[in-house]
């Protein structure tokens, strides 16, 4: 083999090398653990990538680019699937001309996430293909088979990543000589394939299944799957993504189903390997998918107790469900949990609202740590944007005195990836008593690394481009009282100005702007 | 090369250097020929919390995580802290930690992490010189002098 690479890459660098070779024209996302270094990665390599305001923008972006016979790859963490949900379900309706792949990256143990859903789940529910690399070979591997797959089936392909793919190293070898040339972009005008009104999409949607059908075939007879058969049969184990290392040191004697690609799940030759073994174990992190579609197409799998649903598998924990030891526990090691940098500016942002007694419906980022003790000052947080909307809801219903304590908290970032639309509402349908929304500004998206948003004048590359103001945004909405401070320095100046708002019926933003310490010294340093 | 594996597990507080010196680590032992997995944990742990990295190595290393009960080798950075993985820790393993080196002796304290990879280094076979090679990839020009200060004072602590 001529010019054969090796290297110690993490999953996120070999997937980022494996667009870089599989002629990818654009790669576009929105910053989450574990998914983010997949562009910044795919950015230095030379390849042309972007941060998208949000995952629905960014899957937007990339079907465009796959509608234009291009390619394009998309990433995100796993709820940023959710984000980019109403996409999904329809491109997979309308396929792609191009090939549009999309890594989403689970956090089982949640890490750094806010629930540990699993990403087969909901592809599986929209009728999209996954597949699921074990290491970071096949993360090079399956991403650059993705691409093939998806302009071969004309249908946007998942690859599942988890944290210990995408964080982990392992070795990679690859040809440099095999490097795909980006495509001719064009458009051939095809309306009903594209345009999903019912008359197109009612065909679209029994083409989806058709499609479906011949890729389950496929993954059933030359699938990127391997069997390795034991001499022993009492035990055989199906196992898929990193589940399958653990597995595989967990209990070497056993034969194995190592599944590549979990949806459209290969039913028909895992029926055939598992009918020769006693017993049948399934290993999966996340949600019993491999074993619930197993077991309804009468496969001789067993049942997985509901305690292997919850956190990381490893070794030890795979070896339990195999005994069937469900006393197991992982040592609970002592940990200092994570906390506001020194200086850091939320810190300050914080002050005046716990003193205020703010009732503070939260949001996504750095400053959710100002939950914890000893600020305590974040009262709800569930997904990127809902402080908004869940500030104006309890807005409507509390006694007035209480209502008028309710503030809504948002970062920078979070406000360009879904707080517009919080906004428009608080115009809309104002609450009685108005509300007040602070934007914590630290002009970066912090937790995820320091990353650019439309907000900080910069494109992922830290390149200049056109900055998205906040304030003008909301003076455009129509929120009366738009006001921005420096949280570090005008700490009276704000709470005066918050505890003056809060008595009236008016609409407030304020925009608290002081750049992120970290970010400041990565800025300090690109200037250097 | 012998079959067994080799555990090695990295661990501190969030900016003490844990994922760098995890990653030095791995590639001196791809770059010595050993099969080799690193795996950790990115993200909200970072900020100031605890965090680890486990690196195995080998002719031939399975799962990236280490199972329970071992651990070879325990860098701890921030004992208070992550001596906590001592209960990780398999049969006469090494516990490598600032106390095994004279910190006063750093020019800058961020250098701990190089201190105790050079302490490490006496436990393995791999020549002084590799790894200051390795340890120059990962750094700036500016830092090599005070690593490869920090790297020996560490090499020279007792084994």
């Amino acid at each position: 083999m001529a010019d054969l690479k090796r290297k110690l890459l993490s999953g996120n660098e070999a997937i980022a090398l494996g667009a870089l070779h599989s002629g990818c024209a654009l790669g576009v996302g929105y910053p989450g653990t574990p998914s983010t270094e997949i562009l910044e990665v795919f950015s230095v390599l030379g390849g042309n990538a972007e941060w998208a305001p949000n995952e629905k923008v960014a899957a937007e972006v990339a079907l465009g680019v796959a509608f234009a016979e291009s390619n394009s790859l998309v990433t995100m963490k796993h709820v940023g699937l959710n984000v980019s949900q109403d996409l999904f379900f329809t491109a997979s309706y309308s396929g792609v001309q191009g090939a549009m792949v999309a890594v989403v990256a689970d956090d089982p143990g949640m890490a750094s996430s806010q629930n540990e859903q699993d990403t087969r789940s909901l592809a599986h529910a929209g009728g999209l293909p996954v597949l699921e690399p074990s290491d970071s070979q096949e993360a090079y591997d399956f991403v650059k088979l993705a691409f093939k797959l998806s302009h071969r089936w004309q249908i946007p392909f998942i690859i599942r990543t988890t944290t210990r793919i995408a964080h982990s190293n392992t070795i990679v070898e690859y040809c440099e000589d095999k490097i795909e040339p980006l495509p001719a972009a064009d458009f051939n005008k095809d309306i009903s394939h594209r345009v999903m009104v019912p008359g197109f999409a009612k065909p679209a949607h029994l083409r989806l299944r058709q499609k479906l059908a011949e890729m389950r075939a496929w993954n059933n007879k030359e699938g990127p799957n391997k069997i390795i058969e034991s001499k022993s049969r009492d035990l055989a184990v199906i196992a898929d993504g990193v589940a399958f290392q653990h597995a595989l040191e967990a209990a070497p004697e056993a034969g194995f189903f190592k599944v590549g690609m979990s949806h459209p799940l290969p039913v028909e030759s895992i029926a055939d390997f598992a009918k020769n073994y006693k017993r049948v174990v399934v290993v999966e992190e996340g949600d019993p998918y491999m074993t619930t579609l197993l077991k309804a197409a009468g496969i001789n799998v067993e049942d997985r107790a509901e305690k292997w649903r919850f956190g990381e598998l490893n070794v030890d924990a795979v070896k339990a469900q195999i005994e069937g030891n469900l006393d197991f526990a992982q040592p609970v090691l002592k940990a200092k949990p994570p906390q506001l940098c020194k200086g850091c500016p939320h810190v300050f942002s914080f002050a005046p609202l716990v003193e205020l007694g703010c009732i503070v419906a939260g949001d996504i980022g750095c400053y959710t740590l100002a939950a914890m003790k000893p600020i305590s000052g974040m009262d709800m947080q569930i997904c990127m944007g809902a402080s908004i909307g869940m500030g104006l809801g309890l807005r409507k219903v509390l006694p007035e005195e209480k209502a008028r304590k309710v503030v809504s908290v948002i970062g920078d970032s979070t406000f360009m990836h879904s707080g517009l639309t919080g906004l428009l509402e608080m115009v809309y349908n104002p609450p009685a008593t108005g509300h007040i929304v602070v934007v914590v500004d630290n002009s970066t998206t912090a937790m995820t690394g320091q990353q650019e948003n439309p907000g900080t004048g910069r494109k992922l590359d830290h390149s200049p481009t056109n900055a998205v103001s906040i304030e003008r945004v909301a003076e455009a909405i129509g929120i009366q009282n738009v006001k921005v401070f420096n949280p570090v320095r005008e700490g009276a100046q704000i709470k005066e100005f918050i505890s003056e708002k809060m008595k009236t019926n008016e609409l407030t933003l304020v925009v608290l702007r002081q750049t992120c310490i970290l970010a400041a010294a990565q800025l300090a340093k690109r200037k250097a | 090369m012998e079959d067994k594996i080799t555990n090695i597990r990295i661990a501190g507080l969030g900016g003490m250097g844990v994922l760098k010196a995890s990653l030095v680590l791995s590639e001196l032992l791809f770059e010595c020929g050993y099969d080799v997995k690193k795996a950790e944990v990115h993200g909200m742990s970072q900020r100031g919390g605890s965090i680890s990295s486990d690196v195995r190595f080998g002719k031939k290393v399975v799962s990236p995580m280490i199972p329970e009960k071992c651990v070879n080798y325990l860098l701890s950075l921030e004992p208070e802290w992550s001596d906590v993985h001592k209960v990780s820790l398999a049969e006469n393993a090494v516990v490598i930690s600032p106390a095994d080196f004279d910190v006063s002796k750093l020019k800058s304290q961020k250098a701990v992490n190089v201190a105790a990879l050079g302490v490490l280094s006496n436990y393995l076979d791999i020549p002084a010189e590799k790894w200051l090679e390795v340890l120059k990839k990962f750094f700036p020009e500016k830092l090599h002098k005070a690593n490869e200060e920090a790297f020996l004072l560490g090499r020279s602590s007792k084994k």
